[in-house]
């Protein structure tokens, strides 16, 4: 009998299903998911106006009692039903509808990528010397500046004029800019390119995109730390200042920050878990991960502060300089008569001589606390505050370089766990064929999203930008998290899901875990949503924009939202959310209509260690 | 003659006084910066610097409006300060005790700034005439954009890339078939030739071959 007969598909060990190609690949991924813009632009920020290192308090309590439960119940899920999260959430009750979690992955995907589209085009114009946000162009007759360059910055009129040329008004949709268009393309192709097979392609990528920002960091770090007035700033973030953890809403960002930054309820955690092997410590893994995403986001405030604190000190100092040529030039003073370090005993000596002459020149103040106070954080960091102390630094080319790389490689290892938790459950709903290659399904999801994506290059693209980021990846979150905490906990049961984690970890569930994950995290989840739905409400939905004909143009004209907007942000928040009851009535009704007793409890095969010894034959 | 050659050398600094003062008619002021130009290699500002100054200014009217009248002489200096700033003034030397407008004076130090800035080795901030604005240079635009070059560089890698995976992707998923086909044809044959419980080949070799051992058993058959 030949002996070339291989083991049938009976034999249950092997699946269909990928796996990675080792432990590290599968922590690097979720750290490169959790790690992300978030960290380098706001988490400093938060540190800044929350009373510096005093922020730390509230940061590391919401990660202990929120942060790390819910990412270990993500990480455990998933490697235990071995699914998505529509998969998952089925799996726990078919009344959990889990299309609420994959609905904001597409949705923040969408926007996302776009902000790594504005990364791009400043990377690719970062090859130009003079580096094109430094000087400001001619106007027509060539006998002064630009207007809109001269009477804001040369920084600003780039990054709303030449980047986004953007528009008065929100409902002003301005025309498409080619430029942004053929950046998108890029961007979703490189996109595609990485996520071409699922895990096995970003798992290859991942060594480069996860890694390298650390590298880059480190290297601001040095730079900035040599550059003068960088003490002034780390001085000024790091300063405690106990008085402001009396305000609650500190707290709330702290929670807020902690639970945005840790990607959580994306559903890209669970699918990145399901393709574990079942024994793996997940506990360890939850730990390690969020003590990381923690630890970077320190390592980056300190280059980021170095920097900003480098930038308010020239702004000083160009303060003082053009106060000491007026004060020269209108006494015809011999030059370098008045230095910086003498300017106020020069200033008092000649207000007491001549005050009118000293009042005529209409001086303006210089504070560097003024200057340091000028805190920003989003995409104001990254495209104009930062891109604004690079000018400053000799080499600026490299710098700019090295810095919109790193975002890049930030934000891409971040839509690597996003189109996850879009690819993983359409995968497994089986959309496409099973002939069909995995290539033409990330195809799909890719051309789709970049066609959808290109309503954001229009002109008032950056403010349906914010919208989606204000209102499309807060709110559902939340209600998500909140509800993937309760079905577990109460509707799978806590007792079985221990259970499971004890066959998973080898050890048993501390007690810790129970605690939270029965009473902390759902209590703190609830207290967050609606301390943050409340603030939302206080005040009517308005944004700031960019008006040249505004009266006090430099400064954003604030305006309210239209009521179509509103509604749009409405809709937006609650669709995600909306799904579980609505998948719950469904079902219901399904029920009903076989006149079976509606259970909410899943039949016992479901659970870890059911699913994995009474191997079903893959369906994958 | 010694008193009239007095009374005229006073009428003529008088009539130069009044010319040159701050704010007269047709006068300008100057600024200069040597020492934010220059740093440490800085000039002093002395009767020489200024001798220089009014034959480039003498130069520069000349070439405007080329008619080789304005003489050194014609240019005079008031009110140097300490910082290094003073007026000045073009005088007419065919009209007595006037100067030229201050029209023609601007325009013929918009001409030739560039050569009046480089005797001095300054630049138009730091040797500034005050009310005379100078023409600001276009920046250098290449003639495609740099970042559109960067940008099909980066999109010629993405695309190779893609191409690269998928065909790759197809190559493996064409040799699994193969490979499948072949291990199934195998199994087929396999089975076929067990399924008689005797090898084809056997069979083929066997074919209108007499079993001897049925065909010389005859007693098995009772004979009628």
């Amino acid at each position: 009998m030949p002996q070339d007969l291989s083991a049938t598909p009976e034999t249950p060990k092997e699946d269909d299903r990928p796996k990675w190609d080792n432990k590290f690949q599968y922590i690097l991924s979720c750290i490169g998911f959790a790690v992300g813009l978030g960290n380098v632009w706001r988490f400093p920020y938060l540190c800044q106006i929350h009373g510096g290192g005093a922020f730390l308090i509230p940061y590391f309590i919401a990660l202990v009692f929120e942060g790390i439960p819910l990412l270990h119940l993500e990480l455990a899920l998933g490697q235990c039903l071995r699914k998505g999260s529509i998969g998952a959430w089925n799996t726990i009750s078919p009344y959990l509808g889990g299309v609420g979690s994959w609905m904001v992955s597409i949705l923040v995907s969408l926007f996302y990528n776009t902000v790594l589209t504005w990364v791009m085009w400043y990377l690719i114009n970062s090859f130009q010397e003079p580096l094109p946000w430094s000087v400001c162009p001619l106007n027509e007759n060539r006998t002064g500046f630009n207007e809109e360059c001269y009477e804001s910055t040369a920084v600003n009129y780039f990054w709303y004029r030449k980047t986004l040329n953007i528009t008065p008004d929100i409902a002003e949709s301005g025309t498409f800019q080619w430029w942004l268009i053929l950046c998108l393309a890029a961007c979703w192709a490189i996109v595609y390119l990485c996520t071409i097979r699922g895990i096995e392609s970003t798992g290859k990528a991942i060594y480069v995109t996860a890694i390298f920002p650390y590298l880059v960091l480190t290297i601001f770090l040095i730079q900035g730390l040599t550059l003068p007035g960088a003490t002034e700033g780390l001085i000024y973030l790091f300063t405690p200042n106990l008085n402001t953890l009396k305000n609650p809403r500190v707290w709330l960002d702290a929670a807020t920050q902690i639970f945005f930054s840790l990607s959580l309820a994306f559903g890209g955690l669970i699918a990145f878990a399901s393709y574990n092997p079942a024994k793996n410590d997940c506990e360890k893994d939850a730990v390690t991960v969020a003590i990381v995403n923690s630890m970077t986001s320190l390592y980056a405030s300190i280059p980021v502060f170095s920097v900003l604190g480098f930038k308010a000190t020239t702004a000083y100092w160009d303060c003082l300089d053009r106060n000491i040529i007026n004060i020269i030039n209108e006494f015809d003073l011999p030059e370098e008569s008045i230095m910086r370090q003498n300017y106020t005993s020069w200033i008092s000596f000649l207000n007491s001589s001549y005050p009118e002459k000293i009042a005529g020149l209409k001086l303006k103040s210089c504070d560097l606390q003024e200057f340091l106070d000028q805190s920003v954080s989003g995409t104001g960091l990254a495209f104009i505050v930062f891109t604004q102390a690079i000018i400053l630094m000799p080499g600026s080319q490299a710098w700019a370089i090295l810095f919109f790389i790193m975002l890049f490689s930030l934000g891409l290892s971040s839509m690597f766990g996003n189109i996850e938790g879009v690819f993983t459950p359409l995968l497994e709903l089986q959309i496409l064929p099973k002939s069909a290659p995995k290539e033409l399904l990330s195809g799909i999801i890719c051309l789709i999203s970049f066609l959808i994506a290109l309503c954001f290059t229009l002109g008032s693209g950056s403010y349906w930008i914010d919208i989606f980021d204000r209102y499309a990846a807060s709110v559902p979150l939340l209600v998500i998290a909140f509800f993937e905490v309760i079905g577990v906990v109460y509707i799978y049961k806590i007792k079985r899901f221990s259970e499971d984690v004890e066959w998973m970890t080898g050890r048993k569930l501390s007690l810790f875990w129970q605690i939270t994950w029965r009473f902390i995290s759902p209590l703190l989840l609830l207290i967050v949503f609606m301390a943050f739905v409340t603030l939302q409400m206080q005040k009517p939905p308005s944004y700031t924009a960019w008006n040249p004909n505004y009266e006090g143009f430099p400064m954003k004209e604030e305006k309210v939202y239209p009521p179509w907007v509103q509604a749009i942000c409405v809709l937006l928040a609650a669709l995600p959310c909306v799904c579980v009851p609505l998948v719950a009535l469904f079902h219901l009704a399904k029920q009903k209509r076989r006149s079976k007793e509606p259970s909410l409890v899943p039949p016992e095969l479901s659970s870890c260690q059911g699913a994995n010894s009474n191997f079903p034959h893959p369906k994958e | 003659m010694l008193r009239a050659l007095l009374l005229i050398l006073s009428v003529v600094a008088i009539a130069h006084a009044e010319l040159c003062k701050p704010d007269a008619q047709n006068a300008f002021k100057v600024r200069i910066s040597i020492k934010t130009a220059l740093g440490d290699n800085a000039y002093a500002w002395d009767a020489n610097e200024e001798y220089l100054f009014k034959a480039m200014v003498a130069f520069a009217m000349r070439r405007y409006s080329s008619k080789s009248t304005t003489q050194i002489s014609n240019v005079l200096l008031c009110n140097v300060t300490d910082r290094v700033s003073f007026w000045f003034v073009v005088t007419d030397s065919s009209k007595n005790v006037t100067t030229v407008p201050g029209s023609e004076v601007e325009a013929a130090i918009r001409m030739n700034r560039n050569r009046i800035n480089n005797a001095f080795l300054l630049s138009d901030k730091t040797l500034q005439f005050l009310k005379i604005t100078s023409t600001l240079s276009p920046p250098v635009e290449p003639s495609t954009p740099v970042w559109l070059i960067v940008f099909g560089v980066v999109l010629c890698l993405i695309v190779a890339g893609i191409v690269f995976l998928i065909v790759s992707g197809i190559q493996k998923h064409k040799k699994k078939n193969k490979e499948s086909t072949e291990r199934e044809n195998l199994e087929e044959k396999v089975e076929v030739t067990l399924e008689n419980g005797i090898p084809c080949e056997a069979l083929d070799l066997k074919a209108g071959h007499i079993n001897g051992v049925f065909a010389a058993d005859d007693d098995r058959f009772t004979s009628l």
